[in-house]
C-alpha cells in the first residue's frame, strides 16, 4: 500500500518536472537575450528572417561580426527553400517577430503592407544607386532591393563550338532556333542535346511558369507603357509558345515526361555535358561550377519579337528588404542601422558581394567573381537593354500553378486545343486571380 | 486506496490536460474564430463575417476536390479492409513464419507519407514512362496511384487490428459451429464476422477518416496535377491558405467545413457499424 503511494507520488513528480522543464526552455531563451542586451548596453535588437538558404552560413557569420562590433544582438533565421511565406506568417504572429524580412515585389507587398515600415527618409533607401530598386506604395518607400540578379540561357561554350557555332551566331530567335534544331538533328553524332530537360516538377517549373513567362509580359508592358496590370492581353503568347516548343522538342527527354524531371536533373545534364543550353540565373553558378568557369556563358532569351537583337539578359530583383513597422521603436532603429552597415561598411560589403556572391544596388558594390554576373554585365556594357523582372506582378501563386499545369499538359500533347488552355490560364486566369486578390 | 487515487486525480490529469488545451482546444477555437476573419498573421485578425464561407462554397475546385476525396475514401476503405481482413485470416492459420509475414506486412506503416509519396512517384513514373506518359498528366492515374500507395501503407496496420480481433474469438463458439455442421464459409459469415464487428468498426473508422484527411501522400505523389484535378480536400485547404494573398481566411473556413464533414461522416459510420456489433 505504502509502496504504491510512493510510486504514485513519484509519477506525479516526474510528470510535473517534465512540464516545468518544458516551459523552462523558453524562459532560458528569454534570459539569454536579456543577458546579451544588458551586457552590451545596446538598445534594440535585430531579428532577420532570411530568404536565401544558400547564404545562411554567411549571414550567420555577418550577424556575429556585427554583434561583436556594435553589441547589438542580431538573430538570423533562414526559411527552408520555398517555405518563406509560411515561415514568415508564423514568425510574424509571435511576440518576438522578425524586425527585418523580405517580400518579392508589389504582389508580396500587398499582403504585408500593414507590417512595412516607411523607409523613405532612411539612409539605406537614399543609398540605392537607382530609384527603381525601391519598392514603393504611392510615395512611401516600403522595401529596398538588396541584391540584383540576372537570368537567361546559360550555355556551354565548348559544346557549342563542337557543334560548329559560337555565341555570336545567336542574335535572335530565328538564329537560335536554327542552332538548336541543327544540334537536335545531329544529336547522335554529337553526343549531346540542345537543351537540358525543361522539368515541370515543383523544383524546376518556376523556371518556365515564372521566369520564362516574364518575357511575354515584359514586351506587353513595354507596348502598353505600363508596369502592372489587372488584365493581361497576352499579345506575345505566340512567342511564348515558340520558345516553349523549342525548349521541349530539342531537349534531352521526351516532352511527355517533363512533369517527372526535377531541377537537379537539369543541373546534372548540364554538368555532365549532355546538353548545351540551360535556362537559369546567376544564382545557379555554384551548381554548375564543375563545367569550368571559362566554359560558361549566358545568352539573352530571344522569343522572336521585333528588335530583340538589342535585348539583353533579364535583370532585376525579387528580394526586397522590409522593416517590421510593428516592432519596438528601438528595434526598428537597430534594424535600419544593421541594414545600412551591411551595404556600406567594408566587412558588410565584402560579405555580401564576395562571400554571398551578390550584386548589391548600392555605391559600395564590388566587382563580382561570378562569371555569369560578369557575362550578364557585358551585355549591359555593349548597350543592350536589360529585360526587367515583371513576374513579381503576377497576381498569385495560383496563377503560376495554373500556367505551369497547362504548359505541362501542352508539352505532352502539342495541339492547338492544349495551347488554348495555356492562353486561358494566362489571360483569363490573370483576370480572375487579380480580382480574387483582396 | 480508491479514495486516494480519486484525491490525486487532478494532479495526474493536469499535465496532459494542459497539453490538450494548448495543443488542441486553443488552436481549434482560434481556427473557428479566424474562419470569420481576414488576416495575414494569426494574431492580427479583422472580423469580416461569413464572406469567407461564401468564397469557400463558391470555389468549384473545392467542390471537385470533395467528390474526388469522397470517391477516394470509399474505394480505399473497401480495398484496405478487404485485403487486411484476408491477410489477417491467412496469417492466423497454423503455419510457419506467420510472425515474420506479419512484421513484413506491417513495415510500410513505419515509413512517413511524404517519403512514400516520392518513392511511389518514382516507381509509377518509371512504369508509365515506357508508355510515354506520366502520373501528372491524368487525374485517374493519380487516383489509382494514391489507392495503391495507401493500401500498401495501411493494410498492414489494419491487419494487426483484425488479427487481434480474430484471436479474441473464443474457441468454443467456433467448435460449436463446427459440430453443428457449419461449413467454412458459413462459419466466416455467421460466426467470425459478427464476432469481429468491434474490430471492423474501428478499422473502418480509421480508414475512412484517413481517406478524407489524406494530405502528405497527395502532396508528394501528385501535388494536385494535372491542374488541381487530383487535389484532395486537405491539400486544397493548404493551397488556398498559401496560394493567394488575402485568402488565408477562406482556407480557414474550408478547414472548418472540412472538420464538420469528417466528424459527421465518422459519426454516421460509427453508428452504422456499432449497431451490428454483438455481445460475446
Amino acid at each position: 500500500m505504502k509502496k504504491r503511494k510512493v510510486i504514485s507520488v513519484l509519477l506525479a513528480a516526474a510528470m510535473i518536472t517534465g512540464m516545468i522543464s518544458g516551459c523552462g526552455n523558453s524562459g532560458d531563451a528569454e534570459s539569454k537575450t536579456d543577458a546579451s542586451d544588458a551586457g552590451a548596453e545596446a538598445e534594440g535588437k535585430v531579428y532577420y528572417l532570411n530568404f536565401k538558404p544558400e547564404a545562411d552560413e554567411q549571414w550567420q557569420a555577418l550577424a556575429e561580426e556585427y554583434t561583436a562590433e556594435t553589441g547589438v544582438p542580431v538573430t538570423v533565421l533562414t526559411a527552408a527553400s520555398g517555405e518563406y511565406e509560411k515561415t514568415l506568417k508564423s514568425e510574424m504572429a509571435k511576440t518576438e517577430a522578425p524586425t527585418l524580412f523580405q517580400v518579392n515585389g508589389p504582389v508580396g507587398l500587398a499582403g504585408w503592407k500593414d507590417y512595412c515600415y516607411d523607409m523613405t527618409d532612411s539612409d539605406i533607401a537614399k543609398g540605392l544607386t537607382d530609384e527603381s530598386f525601391a519598392l514603393k506604395d504611392g510615395d512611401k518607400t516600403l522595401g529596398v532591393a538588396y541584391v540584383v540578379e540576372n537570368y537567361g540561357i546559360i550555355y556551354n561554350k565548348v559544346l557549342l563550338e563542337e557543334a560548329g557555332y559560337t555565341a555570336d551566331d545567336i542574335t535572335g530567335f530565328d538564329s537560335f532556333k536554327k542552332v538548336a534544331e541543327d544540334i537536335t538533328a545531329r544529336k547522335d553524332e554529337l553526343g549531346f542535346s540542345a537543351f537540358t530537360s525543361a522539368g515541370m516538377d515543383g523544383s524546376s517549373d518556376w523556371r518556365f511558369k515564372t521566369h520564362l513567362a516574364n518575357l511575354p509580359i515584359y514586351y506587353e508592358y513595354q507596348d502598353e507603357g505600363i508596369d502592372n496590370t489587372d488584365a493581361i492581353k497576352g499579345t506575345y503568347l505566340e512567342n511564348y509558345r515558340q520558345i516553349w516548343d523549342l525548349y521541349i522538342n530539342n531537349a534531352t527527354c521526351e516532352p511527355a515526361l517533363l512533369s517527372t524531371k526535377t531541377g537537379d536533373d537539369a543541373v546534372a545534364e548540364f554538368v555532365t555535358e549532355e546538353a548545351v543550353f540551360y535556362q537559369n540565373g546567376t544564382w545557379a553558378m555554384t551548381d554548375i561550377a564543375d563545367v569550368g568557369e571559362e566554359n560558361i556563358g549566358i545568352l539573352p532569351i530571344y522569343i522572336g519579337v521585333d528588335g530583340e537583337e538589342e535585348q539583353g539578359v533579364c535583370t532585376g530583383t525579387e528580394n526586397y528588404w522590409c522593416v517590421n513597422s510593428k516592432a519596438a521603436e528601438e528595434d526598428i532603429q537597430a534594424t535600419l542601422d544593421f541594414m545600412n552597415w551591411c551595404v556600406t561598411s567594408d566587412a558588410g560589403v565584402e560579405a555580401m558581394c564576395n562571400e554571398m556572391g551578390f550584386v548589391i544596388p548600392f555605391e559600395g558594390n564590388l566587382e563580382s567573381s561570378n562569371v555569369l554576373v560578369n557575362e550578364a554585365n557585358a551585355y549591359l556594357e555593349a548597350g543592350k537593354t536589360p529585360v526587367t523582372w515583371n513576374f513579381s506582378t503576377m497576381p498569385s501563386e495560383e496563377w503560376k500553378n495554373g500556367v505551369g499545369s497547362a504548359l505541362t499538359a501542352y508539352a505532352a500533347d502539342q495541339t492547338d486545343e492544349k495551347w488554348d488552355a495555356v492562353v486561358t490560364a494566362f489571360v483569363d486566369g490573370w483576370a480572375t486571380e487579380a480580382a480574387a486578390a483582396k | 486506496m480508491e479514495k486516494a487515487i480519486k484525491r490525486y486525480m487532478p494532479i495526474f490529469i493536469l499535465p496532459t490536460f494542459c497539453a490538450f488545451i494548448l495543443g488542441f482546444i486553443v488552436p481549434f477555437l482560434m481556427g473557428i474564430w479566424l474562419s470569420f476573419c481576414k488576416f495575414t498573421t494569426v494574431t492580427d485578425a479583422r472580423f469580416v463575417g461569413f464572406s469567407n464561407y461564401v468564397d469557400a462554397l463558391k470555389d468549384t475546385v473545392f467542390r471537385h476536390s470533395f467528390w474526388y476525396t469522397a470517391l477516394f475514401a470509399i474505394v480505399s476503405l473497401i480495398m484496405i479492409n478487404v485485403f487486411a481482413f484476408l491477410l489477417a485470416l491467412a496469417l492466423t492459420q497454423k503455419m510457419k513464419g506467420t510472425n515474420l509475414f506479419r512484421t513484413i506486412f506491417f513495415m510500410p506503416n513505419l515509413i512517413g507519407g511524404i517519403v512514400l509519396g516520392y518513392i511511389w512517384q518514382l516507381i509509377f513514373n518509371g512504369v508509365l514512362a515506357s508508355f510515354g506518359t506520366a502520373l501528372g498528366l491524368n487525374e485517374w492515374y493519380g487516383f489509382w496511384g494514391l489507392i495503391i500507395l495507401v493500401s500498401w501503407q495501411q493494410i498492414g496496420y489494419m491487419m494487426i487490428i483484425y488479427i487481434a480481433g480474430l484471436q479474441s474469438i473464443p474457441g468454443d463458439v467456433m467448435e460449436a459451429a463446427q459440430i453443428d455442421g457449419a461449413s467454412g464459409i458459413q462459419r466466416l459469415f455467421k460466426v467470425t464476422i459478427p464476432m469481429m464487428m468491434p474490430s471492423i468498426t474501428i478499422c473502418m473508422f480509421l480508414s475512412i477518416t484517413n481517406g478524407f484527411k489524406l494530405f502528405d501522400q497527395n502532396l508528394s505523389l501528385t501535388a494536385g496535377e494535372p491542374s488541381k484535378m487530383s487535389e484532395m480536400m486537405a491539400l486544397n485547404i493548404f493551397n488556398t491558405f498559401y496560394g493567394r494573398t488575402g485568402w488565408e481566411g477562406v482556407g480557414q473556413a474550408k478547414a472548418v467545413l472540412f472538420f464538420i464533414l469528417v466528424v459527421g461522416i465518422g459519426m454516421i459510420q460509427l453508428r452504422a457499424t456499432r449497431s451490428k456489433e454483438v455481445q460475446q
